[in-house]
C-alpha cells in the first residue's frame, strides 16, 4: 500500500465534490489544461462526503471540498474540514455576504454560483397573485394545490432554515402545518418532477431550483417545450424579504497534501470562464458580478431581489428544521 | 489451518465490530442530542409501519408470481412454455433501482399512460388510477422485480414431485386447486419460504428504490438519523433494529434452506400435463404478463429512452463501463477462491461448519449499515484514507456483503460429491492432488461458474456501499444511473442501466441453460 496520495506533487489535485452535474466535465478539463495540473474525483452528496471526510480525519487526501448548500458549507465549516486561506483575487472577486466571515487567519470557504428557490404555477389553474410569496402558499386559498420535493432534501432544509430565522420557529411551524394541509399530493420526486406535475395539472403550484427551470425553459425537445407552454413562474417575496437562494462553494481542506493546486483551483472557479461556464453550463447565476450571462434561459428569468441572510443562521438552523418537519408530518 | 478459516471468516465479519464501536468510543458531540428520541415520537412509527406493510405486499406479490409461474411451468405442457421456462428468470438482470425509475415514469400523472388516458377520456384527472410513487406502486415493482428468487427455488421442488403428487391428488378425489393447496403448497414450503426470504432481504436493504417511491421505511430512518441530523450512533442504533428484522427473516431462510433436498435426476422426469384451449391460453397469459411486467417492458422503455436521447453516448461511458467490469471480475474471482477454501475446509472438519453459516449472514446486511461499520472501523484504526486510494475497501465490501451467494453454489456443488466418490478414486490409486484435478474440479466447473458469475452480477448492481466508499475517479454504472437520476435527467441514464441490464443478462442465461437440462 504505497502512499501517492500524500506527496506534495503540485501535477495532482484531490476534490470532494457535491456538485453532480454532467456539464461540469467541461470545467474540470479546461483547469487540466490551463494548469497541467489533473484532477482526482470523488462526486457524493453532501452529506455522504461529509461522513466521509470525518471518518479520514487528519489523514484525508482531499484537497479541495465542493458543496452545493449554504447550510452545509457552514456545517463543514464547524467540523474544522476546511482550511482558512488568504486570497487577494478571491476576496475582490466574491462579494463578502457570498463567502465565510474571514478571521485573522483567511476565509475557510467561497461561494462560487447561486441558484433560487422559486414558484411554478399551473398558467390555467392558479392565478399568480396567490402565490407570490412563501407564506401565501400554506393559506387556506392554496389548498389541494401544492408540491414540494421531500422537506428532508437539503435544498429544502435551507429554504426552511431562512425562515425560521426570518420568522421565528412558532410561526415557520405554522407554515409547515399549512403547507401540509395543502398538499395536493405527498412531497416526491425530484424538481422537475414538481415542474411536470405542475404542467399536467396534477398540482396547481410548486417549488423548484431555478436551474431545473431554467434547464426546461432552454431545451429544444418538443416535450419539455409542452411542458414550458403551460406553466408561469413567480419570484417569490418581492415585495417583502426576496426570494430564497442557495450557494454552491468550497474550500481548501484541512489537511490538504496539495493547497497550492487547491488554492489555484479555486481562484480559477472565480476566474471569467470558469464562471460564465456556471452561468451558461448549469444555468447557474454566477457570484461575480462583472461576468456576462450568455444564457437565453437566465435572462428570461430577469433580474429579482434576493433574500439577505447568514449562511451561518441556515446552517445553524437546520437540525431544527428537520425536527420541525417531522413533528407537523411534513415528508 | 483451522486457525487461518477462523481468522478469515472473523475478517470478514469486522463491519459487525465498527458497527458497535460507537458505543464503545462515544466521540460524536451530538450523542446528548436525543436524535433517537425524537425520530421515535414523530415519525419512527410510521417508518415501522410503511416497512412492515412493504414486506407483507411485496411477500404476497412475489408468492403469487414466483409460486404461480413456478407451477404451471414445472406441471404443464402448452405452447411458449419453453421460452418462459428461462425466460421468467430474466426480471433478476433488473436493478430495482431502475426498476423503479422506468416504473414511475410509466405510470405517473404526467407519464404516457395517463396522459393518453386523460385525453381519450376527456377528464382533468383519472381518480380511479393509483399514484405509482406509493407504497403500492412499490409493492408492485419490487415484486415483478424480485419473484424470480422464489421461482427458481420453488421450480426445482415442483419438479421433483409435481407429477406424482398429480397422480395421488387424482385418486383422493381432489380437484386441481385442492390437491395444490393440500398436497403440494405444504411439501414445497421450505422451498419458498428460502425464496422469499431472499427477495424480502433485498426489500429491507434497499434504499434507492424506496427513496424514488417516496415510501419512508426503515432504512429511511437510518439515513435520516446519519445524513440529516449528523449522528451515527443514532443510525447505528436504528441500524441494529433493521438488522433484527432482517435476522428474524434470515433465520427463516436458513431453516427452510436445511429441510430442502436438492432434485435427483436419478428418479426419472415426471411427465407434465398436456394443457389445450382455454387452460393453455390461461397459462400462457399468466406467465405471458409476468414476463411482460418483469422484464419486456422495463427493457423497451429503456431502449426507447435511449433512442429519445438521439444515442449520444456520454464521454465517460468507457470508464463506467471499465470501472463496473473490473470490480466485479476482482470480486468474483477472490469470492470464488475464499469460496472453495471455506467449503473445503467445512469438508475436511465439520466442526468448522458454522462459520460458513456466519460468512452467509453478510448478505442479509444492507449496503448502506455495511457502509457506516467500514467506515467506523476504518476511523478507530486511522486508515480510512485507504478508501480513496484503491479499490481494496470497496472490493472487502463487496465480499463481506456477497460472499455468501457464491459460497452455497459452491457447497451445493461439492455436496453432490460423495464421500464414496472420493473412496473410489482413492482405491484406483490416484493422488489427492489428482482427485481434486481429475474428480472435483470437472464435477464442480458448473457450479463455479454459477458462483462467480452470481457475485459479478450483484456487484455490478450494488449502490448504497459503492457510493460511500469508493476510490477516486471511480465511477461505476451503478453509480452513473444513480448521479444521473439524482440531476434529473432520465433519458440520459438509460444507457448506463441498460447496459448494466445486459451484463447481467449472461449469467441470467447462463443459468437458463442449466435449468432447460434439468
Amino acid at each position: 500500500m504505497a502512499l501517492p496520495l500524500h506527496a506534495q506533487d503540485a501535477k495532482e489535485l484531490n476534490l470532494y465534490s457535491a456538485r453532480h452535474y454532467q456539464t461540469d466535465e467541461a470545467l474540470y478539463s479546461d483547469f487540466t489544461k490551463k494548469t497541467g495540473i489533473k484532477i482526482n474525483r470523488i462526486e457524493a452528496d453532501d452529506n455522504a462526503l461529509a461522513e466521509r471526510l470525518k471518518s479520514e480525519g487528519a489523514n484525508s487526501p482531499a484537497d479541495v471540498i465542493l458543496m452545493v448548500d449554504a447550510a452545509r458549507l457552514w456545517r463543514a465549516q464547524i467540523d474544522g474540514f476546511f482550511k482558512p486561506i488568504h486570497s487577494k483575487y478571491l476576496e475582490s472577486r466574491i462579494p463578502a455576504n457570498l463567502r465565510s466571515k474571514p478571521d485573522a487567519e483567511g476565509s475557510t470557504w467561497f461561494g462560487f454560483s447561486t441558484r433560487a428557490r422559486l414558484v411554478v404555477y399551473n398558467k390555467a389553474k392558479v392565478n399568480p397573485q396567490d402565490v407570490d410569496t412563501y407564506e401565501k402558499l400554506a393559506e387556506p386559498m392554496n389548498k389541494g394545490k401544492v408540491c414540494t420535493r421531500s422537506g428532508a432534501h437539503p435544498y429544502m432544509l435551507s429554504l426552511i432554515g431562512a425562515m425560521i430565522e426570518r420568522r421565528g420557529e412558532a410561526a415557520t411551524e405554522e407554515w409547515a402545518k399549512g403547507m401540509v394541509a395543502n398538499m395536493a399530493r405527498p412531497p416526491r420526486g425530484g424538481d422537475t418532477d414538481q415542474i411536470k406535475a405542475v404542467a399536467s395539472g396534477e398540482c396547481g403550484v410548486a417549488l423548484t431550483n431555478s436551474y431545473y427551470l431554467v434547464r426546461l425553459l432552454r431545451s429544444t425537445k418538443q416535450e419539455d417545450q409542452a411542458i414550458v407552454a403551460k406553466i408561469g413562474f413567480v419570484w417569490p417575496n418581492q415585495k417583502t424579504t426576496g426570494t430564497h437562494i442557495n450557494i454552491a462553494g468550497g474550500g481548501v481542506a484541512k489537511n490538504a497534501p496539495h493547497s497550492q493546486a487547491a488554492i489555484q483551483f479555486l481562484e480559477y472557479l472565480a476566474s471569467d470562464s470558469a464562471q460564465e461556464y456556471f452561468a451558461n453550463g448549469n444555468n447557474e447565476w454566477p457570484v461575480v458580478k462583472s461576468v456576462k450571462i450568455e444564457n437565453e434561459g437566465l435572462k428570461m428569468l430577469g433580474p429579482f431581489k434576493a433574500e439577505n441572510i447568514s449562511v451561518a443562521a441556515i446552517g445553524k438552523n437546520q437540525i431544527a428544521a428537520q425536527r420541525l418537519l417531522d413533528r407537523v408530518g411534513y415528508k | 489451518m483451522n486457525r487461518i478459516v477462523v481468522l478469515l471468516a472473523l475478517l470478514l465479519f469486522l463491519p459487525l465490530f465498527g458497527l458497535a464501536a460507537p458505543f464503545l468510543f462515544p466521540g460524536s458531540e451530538l450523542l446528548a442530542s436525543g436524535t433517537l428520541s425524537h425520530l421515535w415520537n414523530f415519525v419512527l412509527g410510521g417508518y415501522i409501519a410503511s416497512t412492515l406493510v412493504l414486506i407483507l405486499g411485496v411477500g404476497i406479490g412475489v408468492f403469487i408470481l414466483g409460486v404461480g409461474n413456478a407451477w404451471i411451468i414445472a406441471s404443464y405442457e402448452f405452447p411458449g412454455k419453453k421460452i418462459f421456462e428461462w425466460a421468467l428468470i430474466l426480471p433478476l438482470a433488473v436493478p430495482t433501482y431502475v426498476m423503479a425509475y422506468l416504473f414511475v415514469d410509466l405510470l405517473q400523472f404526467s407519464g404516457p399512460i395517463q396522459s393518453g388516458l386523460r385525453s381519450m377520456l376527456g377528464m382533468e384527472s383519472l381518480w380511479f388510477f393509483p399514484d405509482p410513487r406509493s407504497l403500492s406502486g412499490a409493492i408492485w415493482s419490487f415484486s415483478f422485480c424480485l419473484f424470480p428468487y422464489v421461482y427458481l427455488i420453488t421450480r426445482t421442488a415442483f419438479l421433483e414431485r409435481s407429477g406424482r403428487l398429480i397422480e395421488v391428488s387424482e385418486t383422493l378425489g381432489y380437484s386441481p386447486l385442492q390437491g395444490f393447496m393440500k398436497l403440494v403448497l405444504p411439501m414445497a414450503r421450505p422451498a419458498i419460504f428460502a425464496g422469499m426470504a431472499l427477495a424480502l432481504m433485498e426489500v429491507l436493504a434497499d434504499f434507492g428504490a424506496v427513496s424514488y417511491f417516496g415510501v419512508q421505511t426503515f432504512a429511511t430512518g437510518i439515513f435520516k438519523a446519519w445524513l440529516s441530523f449528523g449522528d451515527r450512533v443514532a443510525a447505528v442504533q436504528l441500524a441494529l433494529g433493521l438488522l433484527s428484522f432482517v435476522l428474524l427473516i434470515f433465520f427463516i431462510e436458513q431453516s427452510s434452506r436445511s429441510k430442502l433436498r436438492y432434485a435427483s435426476s436419478s428418479r426419472g422426469k415426471t411427465l407434465a400435463k398436456l394443457l389445450r384451449g382455454k387452460k393453455a391460453f390461461f397459462a400462457f397469459g399468466f406467465c405471458g404478463a409476468t414476463l411482460l411486467c418483469g422484464f419486456l417492458l422495463p427493457a423497451f422503455a429503456l431502449v426507447q429512452l435511449l433512442f429519445k436521447q438521439g444515442l449520444t453516448i456520454d464521454i465517460r461511458y468507457l470508464d463506467w463501463l471499465s470501472n463496473s467490469l473490473s470490480v466485479s471480475v476482482l470480486t468474483a474471482v477472490i469470492s470464488v477462491v475464499l469460496a472453495v477454501f471455506f467449503a473445503y475446509s467445512v469438508r475436511m472438519n465439520a466442526r468448522l461448519s458454522w462459520v460458513n453459516r456466519l460468512l452467509g449472514f453478510g448478505y442479509a446486511l444492507p449496503g448502506a449499515v455495511l457502509a457506516i461499520g467500514i467506515l467506523s472501523f476504518l476511523e478507530i484504526f486511522q486508515l480510512a484514507w485507504w478508501m480513496s486510494a484503491s479499490m481494496l475497501v470497496l472490493v472487502y465490501a463487496y465480499l463481506v456483503r456477497f460472499l455468501s451467494s457464491s459460497l452455497q453454489s459452491v457447497e451445493a456443488g461439492l455436496a453432490r460429491i460423495t464421500p464414496s466418490m472420493d473412496a473410489s478414486a482413492a482405491l484406483l490409486g490416484l493422488s489427492k492432488g489428482q482427485i481434486l484435478r481429475r474428480v472435483h474440479v470437472p464435477l464442480l466447473k458448473r457450479s463455479l461458474i454459477t458462483a462467480g458469475l452470481f457475485v459479478f452480477v450483484d456487484v455490478m448492481k450494488e449502490l448504497p456501499a459503492t457510493l460511500l466508499l469508493r476510490p477516486f475517479n471511480f465511477d461505476t454504472l451503478a453509480v452513473a444511473t444513480y448521479q444521473l437520476a439524482a440531476d434529473e435527467r432520465l433519458a440520459e441514464l438509460a444507457l448506463p442501466s441498460l447496459t448494466i441490464v445486459l451484463v447481467g443478462l449472461f449469467p441470467v442465461l447462463l443459468l437458463s441453460r442449466v435449468i432447460s437440462k434439468s
